[in-house]
């Protein structure tokens, strides 16, 4: 008797464990390599480990934080020797080799089984043949960050289509500004404009295409691409010597004033409001239209996968929930966290006018699709052969020809 | 006599030849495992393509083909060319300053320090340094220039400059490296000698060329080895000043290895390793060169 009961008592503690995994009490180490690294971002890691850690009183949570940028090209040799159960990476292709090798865990069935509520928007960016290996934490929009009080000087309005860009930049360079500041030491910055110059001129899908490796950078479409990216440099719309700044050198320019905007991601504001301007003189636009095709907008997606060499499994997948659910994501991504966007649909954005700007154009007005931004969507060889050729561009444009060849070429020999 | 030597024991018989392998054998261990054996891993992993994770596939001599198509190569050939060639300029460099500072009055060893002084720093501020004095607005270079009416330039932002404003900023801590080596070698010339060259009437360029430059040989032969490396192994002002850029114009075949193989973008380790050995043959015809001529001296010295 006393024997079928503590039998019928282990059924229903299984049976419950099972159907509230959440709750099913977590034991031993979850070991977790973060490459969130800067400030912000790395006490916002600890609040979430040290937070996970009190939640389960068994479970002891073990977090490394690497540099962010040291990190590219460490997880090979932490996720071969003596793997930790949870990481930080990237969405979509830039996840490629990891997947390939097996060295990421495959967490479709979080997705399905209704682990992961809310996030249906985001799941495509985590997806590789049809199988999800992760969860992203925060994502940023892209766009046209702009002096506001200078506009208002010259009375110029947010342009929305590129020939109203084109006449405000003319009457900009007219009054002794660039009209864009950029950095392209480190290149990507370049891959950033490519984007967008091409996701307006073809659209997203043809864009997704040259990804791909499906089209080619010498056919007519990317030609097309590259003629209206001249007439900006023709006019000479952006900085000179770009090609010797990086990305914040480049900053001073338009904080000064001596360029009137910035194509960026949202992790620029916090810089330039440090650099003392306020609200009202900087604000945003959505990259204007080009062609009439649906736009397409770039929103690089930051991730945590588990390896698949995993110790702690269990807890690791427990951890992935508790990152992606709306509470944890309105608190890490709020104004005075990372200051970015959640990727849960049920979390709050940001009480920010820049955050509740991108979100509302990332999910009104992006109907071409979301790309996650030259360096991730493209084969990391590629990209880089690709952005090398964009920065020559931006200062030779009459090699343009050579440029294209030289891409088409690395085209044919990367996708085999 | 002959059955006292038997009892010697083995050890105590050969001790002349154990000690020196005794005392050898750590640094041949170690000078095996970490050179000897990653030199022969290059050269296999050359063979293959392999991104450091998955499968490896043999594709033979296929990685040196594209080599010989691969223009960004041919640029990092050609630029290695340069600072091997420019490089050498630190030596006659070096002597002059050294023959300059080779005197006794008053704070000389401060001078001497101070021109020591960028040998001190590391490559890294150097190379800091350098790419603030270029800076296309700010800079020094440009102040300069525009005092005596000459236009500005970006010469980090110049494909056809930017290696040479690299090379020169490597040049600053060389010539103070060159400079120290001749320094000491001054101090071991004999005053004896110069004495006699004096009375025989040599002045100026042929005493220099006839009696001092002979006694500092083995100053410049140093100078010159550690030169040489020096110029192939340039990696750090390129990756500080300029990352390669722009588009790829400064980067010499180490920097270029470090790309492919191991760089965010990177990870084609066969591909990689046919450039690093490329690099290793160049290296070996001065390494070569090096070990023949010090094997020469010993010869004439044991005679």
């Amino acid at each position: 008797m006393f024997h079928k009961v503590t039998k019928a008592a282990a059924a229903l503690a299984l049976t419950t464990g099972l159907v509230t995994p959440a709750m099913a009490e977590l034991s031993g180490t979850l070991r977790i390599i973060s490459d969130m690294s800067n400030p912000a971002p790395r006490a916002i890691m600890e609040g979430m480990a040290s937070d996970f850690d009190a939640m389960h009183p068994d479970l002891s949570v073990e977090l490394e934080v690497v540099d962010r940028e040291a990190w590219k090209s460490q997880i090979r040799n932490a996720l071969t020797a003596n793997p930790p159960d949870v990481v930080n990476w990237y969405a979509a292709n830039r996840m490629g080799p990891y997947v390939r090798a097996g060295l990421f865990e495959d967490i479709s069935d979080m997705y399905t089984n209704g682990d992961l509520q809310g996030l249906d928007s985001v799941k495509g960016a985590m997806t590789m043949d049809g199988k999800q290996y992760g969860v992203p934490y925060t994502y940023y929009q892209w766009g046209i960050y702009y002096r506001e009080d200078i506009f208002n000087e010259l009375g110029l309005t947010e342009p929305a289509t590129f020939d109203e860009e084109i006449a405000n930049c003319q009457k900009i360079v007219d009054s002794g500004r660039k009209c864009y500041t950029i950095g392209s030491k480190f290149l990507w910055t370049a891959g950033g404009w490519f984007d967008y110059m091409n996701m307006r001129t073809n659209g997203f899908d043809f864009h997704m295409k040259l990804a791909t490796g499906e089209a080619e950078w010498t056919s007519d479409e990317v030609r097309a691409t590259f003629a209206n990216w001249r007439k900006l440099i023709d006019m000479g719309a952006f900085i000179d010597d770009h090609q010797t700044y990086s990305w914040q050198e480049a900053l001073p320019f338009f904080v000064n004033g001596e360029a009137t905007a910035y194509l960026m991601g949202n992790f620029v504001v916090p810089h330039l409001r440090e650099a003392g301007l306020g609200d009202d003189q900087i604000d945003f636009y959505q990259f204007p239209k080009i062609a009439d095709v649906p736009m397409g907008e770039d929103a690089p997606t930051d991730t945590f996968h588990i390896a698949s060499n995993a110790q702690n499994k269990e807890a690791a997948r427990a951890f992935l929930q508790f990152v992606t659910s709306p509470d944890v994501q309105s608190k890490i991504n709020a104004a005075d966290g990372l200051g970015q966007l959640p990727v849960n649909a049920n979390a709050s954005v940001g009480d920010d006018e820049f955050l509740q700007q991108g979100f509302n154009m990332l999910s009104n007005n992006a109907t071409g699709g979301i790309a996650q931004f030259f360096d991730r969507d493209f084969p990391a060889e590629m990209a880089s052969i690709g952005m090398e050729g964009l920065q020559e561009f931006m200062v030779f444009p009459d090699n343009l020809e050579d440029i294209l060849n030289r891409l088409e070429s690395a085209r044919q020999r990367i996708y085999k | 006599m002959a059955t006292k030597r038997a009892e010697m024991s083995w050890v105590r018989r050969n001790r002349m030849t154990l000690t020196p392998l005794l005392f050898l054998t750590p640094g041949i261990l170690f000078f095996t495992i970490y050179v000897i054996i990653p030199i022969l891993q290059s050269f296999n992993i050359s063979l293959y393509e392999w991104d450091g994770l998955g499968e490896a596939t043999f594709v033979g001599i296929g990685n040196y083909q594209e080599l010989m198509t691969d223009r960004a190569f041919e640029v990092s050939l050609w630029n290695n060319v340069k600072w091997l060639a420019l490089y050498l300029l630190a030596i006659p460099a070096g002597l002059l300053i050294a023959l300059f500072l080779n005197q006794t009055i008053v704070g000389i060893r401060l001078y001497k320090s101070l021109f020591f002084f960028p040998f001190v720093l590391s490559q890294v501020v150097v190379g800091l340094v350098f790419s603030w004095f270029y800076l296309p607005r700010e800079g020094l270079l440009n102040a300069v220039l525009g005092v005596v009416g000459l236009g500005p330039i970006n010469v980090l932002g110049d494909p056809t400059l930017a290696t040479y404003g690299i090379i020169a900023a490597g040049l600053w801590p060389q010539t103070a490296y060159c400079m120290i080596l001749y320094l000491t070698g001054l101090n071991a010339v004999d005053p004896e000698q110069i004495e006699a060259g004096r009375l025989d009437g040599a002045k100026r360029w042929r005493m220099l060329w006839h009696v001092i430059l002979p006694q500092l040989k083995p100053a410049t032969f140093i100078a010159f080895v550690v030169t040489i490396i020096g110029a192939l192994r340039s990696f750090d002002l390129i990756s500080i000043m300029t990352n390669g850029g722009p588009f790829g114009s400064t980067r010499v075949l180490s920097f270029y290895m470090f790309e492919k193989a191991l760089s965010e973008y990177g990870f084609r380790m066969g591909y990689g390793s046919a450039i690093s050995v490329v690099l290793f043959l160049i290296m070996l015809v001065f390494i070569g060169y090096f070990l023949w001529s010090m094997y020469q001296d010993e010869k004439a010295a044991r005679r």
